[in-house]
């Protein structure tokens, strides 16, 4: 083999993995959180006319029948091309755009989990919904390993008498 | 996650259960657990780092421990004579690499 190749094929190796790897995150991470996002949406429309609140105080003219607490929780994380744009993003700083649309999905998931779990046991409304966001810490002691944010949401679940 | 009624005791996170009347107050009841995750898992879930998103195995395991601190904390009420837990919160803190403490409280009483 000649020594150029050797050198170009290090170079591949040196730069081209890495980036493979970044491509790949790309575009599997974008294509499943589109797919996520349809799915979030079609959920929500099947939930349309649920009653789901964040009052504590309820109208007057529910008949209350009973009442259990629901929750529903979800743990993700960015992909790595995400997260090195994010890194890139604090250098300077401002609106971090990858990390939007992830936390968003995040959160609504977990509520779509705590209304259907609620639905599906016969119950007619969620109150005093709450929403609780916890990052997780990283599994090695160097700030690097996998790590994840939790989004959490409870609520009381009410079955209504005369519905 | 079936968490409402744990056990005969009933819980929820308004100052209430809605449509009972609260008849005695028993004080504050906690449960808490602490948890890692195991290997398996975070080889998987570091997989998964790789294109984001879901990360299952957390999210059971968050889920059980959360179930488990909830399980504790309706254990303390019921040793008190309650049958309700109400305006019950829950806290996540990261303590050490890897490991997570969940956490849930709430107040005990007994309703008609």
């Amino acid at each position: 083999m000649e020594p150029g190749t050797v050198q170009n094929l290090n170079l591949l190796l040196q730069f081209g993995l890495p980036l493979a790897l970044i491509l790949f995150a790309y575009f599997i991470g974008s294509m499943l959180e589109k797919r996520h996002f349809r799915s979030i949406g079609a959920r929500e429309d099947a939930l349309h006319g649920f009653p789901v609140t964040t009052f504590r105080n309820l109208p007057q003219n529910w008949q209350v029948g009973q009442a259990e607490l629901v929750t529903g929780n979800v743990v993700v994380s960015l992909d790595y091309f995400k997260r090195i744009i994010a890194g890139l993003r604090g250098l300077i700083g401002g609106r971090v755009k990858t990390y939007e649309p992830l936390l968003d999905r995040a959160r609504r998931e977990a509520v779509l989990r705590m209304v259907e779990s609620a639905k599906s046991r016969g119950f007619d409304a969620v109150v005093n919904v709450r929403l609780d966001t916890s990052r997780l810490a990283n599994s090695r002691g160097n700030g690097e390993g996998t790590a994840g944010v939790e989004m959490l949401a409870f609520g009381t679940a009410l079955k209504l008498d005369g519905r | 996650m079936d968490l409402g009624t744990l056990q005969g005791i009933t819980l929820s996170n308004i100052e209430t259960v809605p449509g009972r009347t609260i008849v005695e107050f028993y004080g504050v009841v906690t449960g808490n657990t602490v948890r890692a995750k195991h290997i398996g898992r975070d080889l998987m879930a570091g997989l998964k780092n790789i294109v984001g998103g879901e990360l299952k195995g957390y999210t059971e395991l968050l889920q059980d421990s959360r179930l488990e601190a909830t399980e504790r904390m309706v254990e303390q009420a019921r040793s008190m004579g309650a049958n309700a837990v109400i305006n019950v919160r829950f806290a996540t803190s990261s303590i050490a690499q890897g490991a997570a403490e969940l956490f849930a409280y709430g107040t005990a009483v007994r309703v008609e």
